[in-house]
């Protein structure tokens, strides 16, 4: 199933605040298909790409634009953060949230709560507040309750930062489930080797700016830019 | 000290026997604070969520002045009120002067500066905490201010039993309004400075320790029945 939300363009898109560009100016096209991931050293901003492209910090310049009216493509999309934010409220209530915010009969959407608890083991601790989860069980709810109302396409900013590997290996497989049910994931990450398993497309931000947009294979197997070519290496760059 | 024990002894006795006039003033203190917090919270809590999501012009001279009447004289107010239900003031033809709906009114306008404000600080920092996921969700306003509103549920309970106890203990603006009129206006509050006039100690500090024990007992019965400090983290 493909998307009506993509093409999504950016030109010359910038986000700056108190006179400093935290991001762009960007020209980026992405299409409706695939897995694309944001990789760049620490304070390169991949944060505010995605926040900018998802449309929650506001533009300074530039235009961010759907191939449908910008309040639709909104409602299509979910966000997954790097601190994952849970509702004071059990894990039940926090997937059955945006079923509701959606309009969904009551107890449509417990069943479908229940049924995402599940699917993500958490269907003993459904009554358990979210706040004392374990960081795997929040970032697990997180996304299980951003894929809840299958959006058309789901932003995650570093989602296995500091998981480990039992969690890290359940998220991907999530996002992998989720992308062949037809959700376009754009997604930040420090790590190079879930960048090698997940990407079909590599986006490498510098200092705001993109300095490579390429197909994971190629981007991987050959960098163009030097910069890229040593932050594959391991180097330090800023 | 005599005092204070005959006192604590009258207190006892007047629950004990379930003095007529003690049940029926208490019965009216509840009534009228009660009333009072019910209209104030939901008129404070909505107000101080809005004020906790919504960037507005002069945003900050709204709290500042909200934080600034917390202090409101309850006299000042009772005067104010008096003036508006006065049979010459605006609303005069109401008929509302001397009467429980006038200590109610005065209540109101005394307690909702204060819950709004208690409110507004502990909504602030929930909003902080929820701001991007709810963004993001693309909620709308009303939806965010539900979503704070029931999440932030126990610290408002905390908002609205200051008013309860800022409610239950005021006496200046309900006595200028209510008069104090026996089986008609008459409040633990007003009796206790009746009896205190009147030399009448023991009866003034009793009345003072079954105030002090219904503002207690509201408190714990609210707490129960919100099952606070319960149900982990949250």
């Amino acid at each position: 199933m493909v998307s009506a939300l993509f093409p999504l363009q950016a030109i010359g898109a910038t986000v700056r605040r108190k006179d400093k560009t935290l991001v762009g100016p960007v020209d980026l096209a992405l299409g409706a298909e695939g897995i694309t991931i944001v990789i760049g050293p620490n304070g390169a901003g991949k944060t505010s790409l995605l926040k900018m492209l998802h449309g929650i910090v506001r533009l300074s310049a530039g235009q961010v634009t759907w191939a449908c009216t910008t309040p639709e493509a909104q409602a299509r999309q979910a966000f997954v953060f790097q601190t994952p934010v849970m509702l004071r409220r059990s894990v039940l209530e926090n997937l059955i949230y945006p079923l509701r915010l959606a309009g969904m009969p009551k107890a449509q959407a417990i069943a479908q709560a229940k049924d995402w608890a599940a699917r993500i083991g958490m269907a003993e601790a459904t009554s358990r507040s979210a706040l004392v989860l374990s960081g795997g069980e929040r970032q697990k709810l997180a996304l299980a309750r951003a894929l809840i109302r299958a959006p058309d396409v789901l932003f995650l900013d570093e989602p296995c930062a500091s998981l480990d590997g039992r969690a890290m290996r359940e998220i991907e497989a999530l996002l992998e489930q989720a992308n062949q049910e037809g959700t376009r994931i754009i997604m930040s990450t420090h790590d190079m080797g879930q960048a090698r398993r997940l990407a079909t497309e590599v986006v490498f931000i510098l200092q705001g700016k993109i300095h490579e947009f390429e197909p994971a294979g190629d981007f991987f197997a050959s960098p163009v830019t030097a910069k890229a070519a040593a932050f594959l290496k391991g180097d330090i760059i800023d | 000290m005599s005092e204070l024990t005959q006192g604590l002894i009258q207190a006892f006795w007047l629950v004990v026997t379930l003095d007529p006039d003690l049940v029926e003033i208490t019965l009216r203190s509840l009534q009228v604070t009660l009333c009072a917090l019910a209209i104030a919270c939901l008129i404070a809590l909505p107000f101080g969520a809005y004020l906790a999501v919504q960037r507005f012009r002069f945003r900050r001279t709204v709290i500042a002045v909200i934080n600034a009447l917390m202090g409101l004289p309850p006299v000042v107010v009772g005067l104010i009120v008096y003036v508006f239900l006065s049979r010459s003031g605006p609303f005069g033809v109401m008929g509302l002067l001397f009467t429980p709906t006038a200590m109610i009114i005065a209540q109101v306008i005394i307690i909702v500066p204060l819950i709004t404000s208690i409110a507004h600080q502990s909504l602030r920092d929930l909003w902080a905490e929820y701001h991007d996921l709810l963004i993001s969700m693309n909620t709308t306003r009303r939806q965010r201010i539900v979503t704070l509103l029931w999440d932030g549920r126990r610290a408002l309970l905390t908002a609205s039993l200051a008013g309860f106890g800022r409610g239950i203990g005021e006496v200046g603006a309900i006595m200028i309004v209510g008069g104090n009129i026996d089986h008609a206006t008459r409040v633990l509050t007003t009796a206790i400075a009746l009896e205190t006039g009147k030399g009448n100690f023991a009866l003034a500090l009793a009345l003072g320790f079954i105030l002090i024990a219904l503002a207690i007992t509201v408190n714990l019965l609210i707490h129960w029945l919100s099952r606070t400090e319960t149900g982990g983290r949250w």
